[in-house]
């Protein structure tokens, strides 16, 4: 029973992606990445990472997705792209031999056996306890300092953004050489 | 395989917003190899990870964003290809 839940969210999250990289509607995008998004969800509850599942939904889907819909809807970008015209002439067959190359490299590693680094370094994730508990209790005691820059980073990301996105005085766009 | 699907996203598209959300999808695969490989591994650290990639794309979304609307406020379309000079 778990493969089938495994096979249908894969599907969604294939699907998903390569709608967003096909889509010529940048909103059609935006709803494929809700898809992926989902899926790739529904594959932590499969891995028995609830509270990041969670995380994923409210933020990534919850979060992101609608920051992209309100800048493609704030910009008017919703036009559709045209997808003959290329800048770089070759740019579209070298992406695909680079994607058919990392691709390559991805099948050719998994063959090995690599799972080899240490078990249980940071605290065991299966055993008594919820998830939660469990995360909290690694990322709280071990990992405290990397949890705090993190903060840190938030802030001044949220800073970045307003001084960013705001109206210069003079009436152009020209706000960052002032800031 | 997301991962590979997001980046020749990122190499083909030249709407910039869609660029972003390949990106999005290279993040994603990453953080769906950390909490496998923290299942196999029975480690927690490998979900600890996840959640600071998290963080930081969240993060990095919203930096990026304010980026791409003070720098395509004006126009109409936004595509990588405008954008080729320094100045804003």
């Amino acid at each position: 029973m778990d493969w089938v839940v495994f096979v249908v969210a894969a599907a969604a999250v294939l699907a998903g992606a390569l709608g967003v990289i096909l889509a010529s509607h940048p909103v059609h995008a935006a709803l494929m990445l809700v898809m992926t998004l989902f899926g790739v969800a529904v594959l932590f509850v499969a891995q028995q990472a609830h509270f990041l599942a969670a995380v994923q939904v409210i933020v990534y889907a919850g979060a992101i997705v609608v920051l992209f819909l309100f800048v493609i809807m704030l910009l008017g970008v919703d036009r559709t792209e045209n997808v003959r015209y290329e800048r770089l002439a070759g740019q579209r067959p070298i992406a695909y031999l680079c994607g058919a190359g990392v691709i390559a490299a991805i099948f050719l590693l998994a063959r090995t056996t690599w799972v080899s680094g240490a078990e249980a370094v940071a605290g065991a994730a299966d055993g008594p306890g919820s998830n939660v508990e469990k995360l909290a209790r690694s990322l709280f005691t071990r990992y405290l300092l990397a949890f705090e820059m993190t903060s840190v980073l938030l802030v001044i990301a949220v800073i970045g953004a307003v001084v960013l996105a705001r109206h210069s005085p003079s009436g152009g766009v020209r706000g960052s050489e002032e800031s | 395989m997301l991962f590979t699907i997001g980046g020749v996203g990122l190499l083909i598209r030249r709407n910039v917003l869609i660029m972003f959300m390949c990106v999005e999808l290279m993040l994603n695969a990453v953080n769906l190899t950390f909490v496998t490989f923290a299942r196999m591994l029975n480690d927690i650290g490998g979900q600890v990870v996840v959640v600071f990639v998290m963080v930081v794309a969240a993060a990095e979304v919203v930096v990026g964003l304010a980026i791409i609307v003070s720098i395509f406020r004006r126009r109409t379309d936004a595509t990588a290809d405008d954008v080729s000079l320094l100045k804003g």
